[in-house]
Formats: structure tokens, sequence, C-alpha cells
């Protein structure tokens, strides 16, 4: 069997995030894999080493610095990568298209992402390319089970889960609390450098959203303190809450 | 000239400190109260492939180089300054004289589980009369038909105890032939008459172990004798002008966490209706700590990168251990400074890391020591 896994070069979790000329400025900023499609490559690397997998393929669409993500990958234990070229600028159409083509030619027998992307959080790409390819999707899965060209997952419902099983080939995208990556190897740092990775153009598509205005949340404003006798406090935090906050209170 | 780190450097600095952070920091401060070794977390390193980076992958290592090796010590010391010394001492002082001076036979018996880190290593040098003067070891070896019989005492030796395969120096000679007739050799922990005597008690690296080791009528096999009878000085101070870089890289790691500790303190400390960061007292004083802890690395780096290429490495790596010894007690003095009261507390690590800078300046050749190394080689 064959597992492809799409993953995305996203900011450091801890990163502080600052505009510069209205746009996210990625200066000093350290880049990751998504955490989410960082479980969904130890995933794909487990069913590996219990021999159900042949092959990991991980492909990653954007700039040539998302090669690092594809490295990871490789020396955590994926086989090899595909590094599709596109614009930082594509939208979450443009990508799945650009994805979807490279799954297309690849034909894998199961496809494994992150369920959402930490930065911008769209959680979009991995139900688009299965509505592409005609594929199956389960979403948000924290399990998973191959048996006989079917995949069955478990996956968060409201207030609990549930199970879906559905036929192969199938878009499978994961939430983190399915398994717990591993660190990559130093031996496997050293074979990542040997592993293959295929360089290929996106798809030309054009965007079908266009952002119009990034800004930060507003910054915190200071709390006021009311320091005095406990009755006159009282009395002053009621006041505030009633003239000041306007907190309307029915009988 | 290039001052940038390669690809997979980098993919291990990053997976060093990650391992660092997750799995060393979080009781690094603790273990430090509890004068706590714990073996855990050298077998977690091991199974990573972080205890055999130099060595060939035939000899159970990763195939790098000392680069990567001083960057693995860096970054453990940046968290915890005792975790960085285990690594530096079973890689630099034990595995280190095995993979340049050991048969065959010894490297498949001893560098393979060295390397891949289910054994740990040590190396024995010192006693109450032989320090910086290693000359005057007192321990002895006497070949007896097929065996080495050990008499003595050695003091100070990191990881002891803990450790499962030593590098003992010992004389087998007499004592006026003075470092011509002094020995190596490989002693197994377990080995009848070989035990441990008491372990110190110490300013800082609290969680590293260091203990006695007392050799009575101990036998070994006559293989394990290392190299040569008579190059054991040689091969000591051979392994001490690499070891040293080791302990380069773990003063620049106290350092850097001593440094990054401070800046993000002054940044949010609020004394006289601003951040002491924008006081140019404290603004003169990040900026001395950088500058130095950047000049240090650098020293490091480059002795490491002398020793990969082959060249000649000890002249560099004197000079980075001296410069950076004394960086990292500079530093972490004056990161405890600028948390005052609370830098002097053991709420914050600061403390903990001036405790541990101290060491840097002392041992694997005190910085007086460097200095006369140094000299040695700009006056020869």
């Amino acid at each position: 069997m064959k597992v492809l896994v799409c993953v995305k070069q996203t900011f450091d979790t801890e990163a502080k995030i600052e505009l510069k000329d209205g746009k996210i400025s990625d200066a000093g900023i350290n880049l990751i894999i998504n955490p989410y499609d960082e479980v969904a490559v130890e995933g794909a690397i487990q069913l590996k080493e219990k021999g159900i997998a042949k092959e990991v393929v991980v492909v990653s669409a954007g700039a040539d610095k998302a090669m690092d993500a594809i490295r990871t990958a490789l020396a955590m234990g994926a086989d090899r990568g595909i590094l599709i070229k596109q614009d930082t600028g594509a939208d979450e159409y443009a990508r799945a298209v650009a994805l979807a083509a490279v799954i297309k030619e690849e034909n894998p027998d199961l496809v494994l992402a992150g369920h959402v992307a930490a930065d911008d959080g769209s959680s979009q790409v991995p139900t688009r390319i299965a509505e592409i390819l005609g594929w199956p999707h389960i979403n948000v899965i924290t399990d998973l089970e191959i048996t006989d060209g079917k995949v069955k997952c478990s996956s968060e419902a409201d207030g609990g889960s549930q199970v879906t099983e559905v036929a192969l080939p199938a878009v499978i995208s994961t939430q983190v609390s399915w398994n717990e990556p591993r660190y990559p190897s130093m031996k496997g740092i050293m074979q990542a450098k040997k592993k293959p990775v295929a360089t290929v153009d996106a798809v030309a598509v054009e965007n079908k959203t266009k952002i119009i205005e990034y800004s930060l949340p507003p910054a915190k404003q200071a709390g006021t303190k009311i320091e005095d006798e406990p009755e006159v406090c009282a009395a002053k935090l009621a006041d505030f809450i009633k003239n000041v906050a306007k907190v309307e209170v029915k009988a | 000239m290039d001052f940038k780190l390669s690809e997979e450097h980098k993919m291990f600095r990053k997976t060093f400190r990650d391992f660092a952070e997750n799995e060393v920091a979080p009781t690094a401060a603790e273990r430090d109260e509890e004068e706590r070794f714990d073996m855990d977390i050298f077998y977690k390193m091991g199974e990573l492939g972080m205890c055999g980076l130099p060595w060939e992958e035939k000899y159970g290592g990763v195939g790098s180089d000392f680069l990567a090796y001083v960057i693995a010590v860096e970054e453990l010391s940046r968290v915890c300054a005792s975790t960085g010394v285990t690594l530096s001492a079973h890689v630099s002082l034990c595995s280190w004289p095995i993979w340049k001076f050991g048969t065959e036979e010894q490297k498949m018996k001893y560098l393979v589980p060295l390397a891949e880190g289910k054994k740990l290593g040590a190396f024995a040098i010192t006693e109450p009369g032989a320090g910086s003067d290693a000359g005057g070891t007192k321990t002895t070896a006497v070949l007896d038909g097929n065996e080495y019989i050990l008499n003595g005492t050695k003091i100070f030796i990191t990881n002891a105890y803990y450790a499962d395969i030593y590098v003992v120096i010992a004389r087998t000679g007499p004592k006026e032939l003075k470092h011509k007739s002094i020995s190596a050799f490989i002693v197994e922990k377990g080995t009848p008459g070989f035990s441990f005597g008491k372990k110190e008690k110490k300013l800082g690296i609290r969680s590293s172990a260091t203990y006695e080791l007392i050799f009575d009528n101990c036998r070994i096999p006559k293989e394990n004798l290392l190299g040569k009878e008579g190059e054991g000085f040689k091969i000591a101070m051979m392994l001490l002008d690499g070891g040293r870089n080791g302990i380069a890289a773990q003063a620049v790691g106290i350092a850097q966490g001593a440094y990054e500790y401070a800046l993000n303190y002054a940044k949010e400390r609020v004394q006289f209706g601003k951040p002491i960061a924008e006081q140019q007292a404290i603004q003169f004083k990040l900026a001395d700590m950088a500058t130095r802890i950047e000049a240090a690395r650098l020293l490091t780096y480059q002795a490491a990168w002398l020793e990969s290429n082959g060249l000649p490495y000890g002249k560099a790596s004197a000079m980075a251990k001296v410069f950076a010894g004394d960086t990292a007690m500079w530093v972490t003095t004056e990161a405890v400074q600028i948390l005052g009261g609370y830098g002097y507390t053991r709420e914050y690590p600061v403390e903990r890391m001036m405790r541990d800078a101290k060491i840097t300046q002392i041992y694997e050749g005190t910085n007086e020591i460097q200095r006369v190394v140094i000299a040695n080689y700009i006056l020869k």
C-alpha cells in the first residue's frame, strides 16, 4: 500500500505574529511542519513499520523553503518527497487543485493530512482534495485501521466519537490526539539528504478568494484597580458594573 | 568562508533543542535540587543517536561529525549543564580514545554499545595527587600472566557509578619515568576489586554523577590495554584536546540559556514605569553578553570544524575552552544581576546556571592550564 501525506510549512506555534506593509511578516520566524500534519506523517510511518504501508510519500505545496518541512518528514522516516512550487499567496482552492493533481499522478491508496493548519486555520484543503478526486473522506480522526481495502476510523463528533468505514483510496484528515510524533533520529537526518525529492510546478489556477486585509487583535487594555476600604470598594465596583460596564440585571 | 550551518546541522540543532526542551528542561531544577542523576535521559539520547554522532555506522555511530556533537552538548547545556557534561564525558573522554586507539575487537566490544547509548562511559585520570599534573599518577597496573592488576584511587570521576565502561589511566612502570610509564586501560563496571567511594557534593552540575573509583587488586584482561604500554599520557593529552572543546560547548550552552532568560526578563520587568530593558545600564550588559557568547560559539565551532576536517585543533580547542568558560561565568553572573533579588533565589534558573558555569573554568584542564597550552603553541 502507498500512503501519501500532505504537509504544510507553518510558523512555529510560539512565534510572535507581526504585520509589515499590511501582510504577515515572516522575518525571524522559525518555520516548522504544521503540528497536525506532523501527526499524519507519524501515522503513515507507523503504518509502514507495521508492514501495512510499503511506501510513504510526503508532498508539500509552497515556496522553496517548504523543502525543510519535507526533509524533516523524510528524517522522521518517510521514503521520498515532492515539492510543488506554488506562490505563497495561493488560496485553499488553488492549493487543493495543485495537491490533487500530484495525488492523481501518484495514485496512492491512502492520503493523510492534518485536519487544519496551525497558521490560517481554514481547515479546507483535505476536504477539497477529496472533493476534486471524488474520493471518500473522513475528518478529524483519532484512530485508524486498515483491513481488506477499507479504512476504519474513529473521529471526533460533538460530545463523543464516531466510527466510520470507507473504501480505499480515501482522504483522511487527522486530529493531534491520534499519536505522538517522534523526533527525527540522528541517522534519519543523515539519511534524509540521500532520499529523493522531486520538484514540480503547481497547476496554474486563479485563486477563488481574495484577502482584503489582515489585522492583529486589539492590544489588551490594562484593567481598572480599585483600592480602598472593603465597603467603599464594593460600592465603587457596583457603580462600575451598573454605570460603566452597563451590565443589565434581569429580575 | 561560510559561517552557515549545513541543512543537516540545522536539523540536528532543531531536534536537540526540541529534545532538550521537552525531555531535559522540565526536570532540570528538580534534579539539581535532589542531586539526582537520571539514567533514562541518557538512554533516550541513545535511542535518538545523540551518543554516537561522530563515529562511523559500523561502530554503531551516526556518521556525522564533531560539529554535530558540540551542538548537541551546547543545546543540552542551554537547559541543563549536568546533562551536557554527561554526554561530553561519554563521547569525548570515553568513546573517543577507544575510537582513536582501540583495536577492532575493542571497538566492536566497547565502542558499539557506547555509540548506541546502550552503555554509559567514563574516564578516570584525576587522583588526589594528580590533577593538572597527570605525571603524578599513583594508580598502578602490574602485568601478571594474562591480566593486569590495578591498585589505586581516582577522584572526581564524571558519570562514575552509573557508567558501564571506564577508560582508566595507570602507571605500568617506575614512577621515575614520569609520563613515559603511564598507560590506558578499559575497565568494566562489576570487575572484582573495582568499587566506588564517596559521591561528591558539588556547587554546580549537581545532577551529574561524580564519584571516587577504588581499585583494590582489580584484575583485568591483558587485552584491555588501550594502545601500547607507555602511551597512556599521550592518549590522555590527546583526548583532553578534544574533550575541552566539549566543555567549551557546555559553557556556550550555559551562557546562552542564562542570556535568553535575562533578556526576556528584562523586557517584562517594569521598574520606574518602564521595562528595565529600556535602561541603558541593562542594554549594555545584554549587548556584551550576546557578543561574548557569539565569539565563544565561533571559537568552539571552529575547533570542532578543524577536528572534523582532520586539521590540528589543540590550540583552537584550548582557546575555545578558556574563552567560553570565562564567558559562561561572566554571563551567568550578569544574568543573576539583571534578575536582582529574584535571580539569587532558586525560583529562577539563572542561579543554577551561575553555579553550573564555575566548573567550566576548572575541569578538563583549568583555564590556567589552557593558557599554558596556548602559550606553548604561540611561543614554540
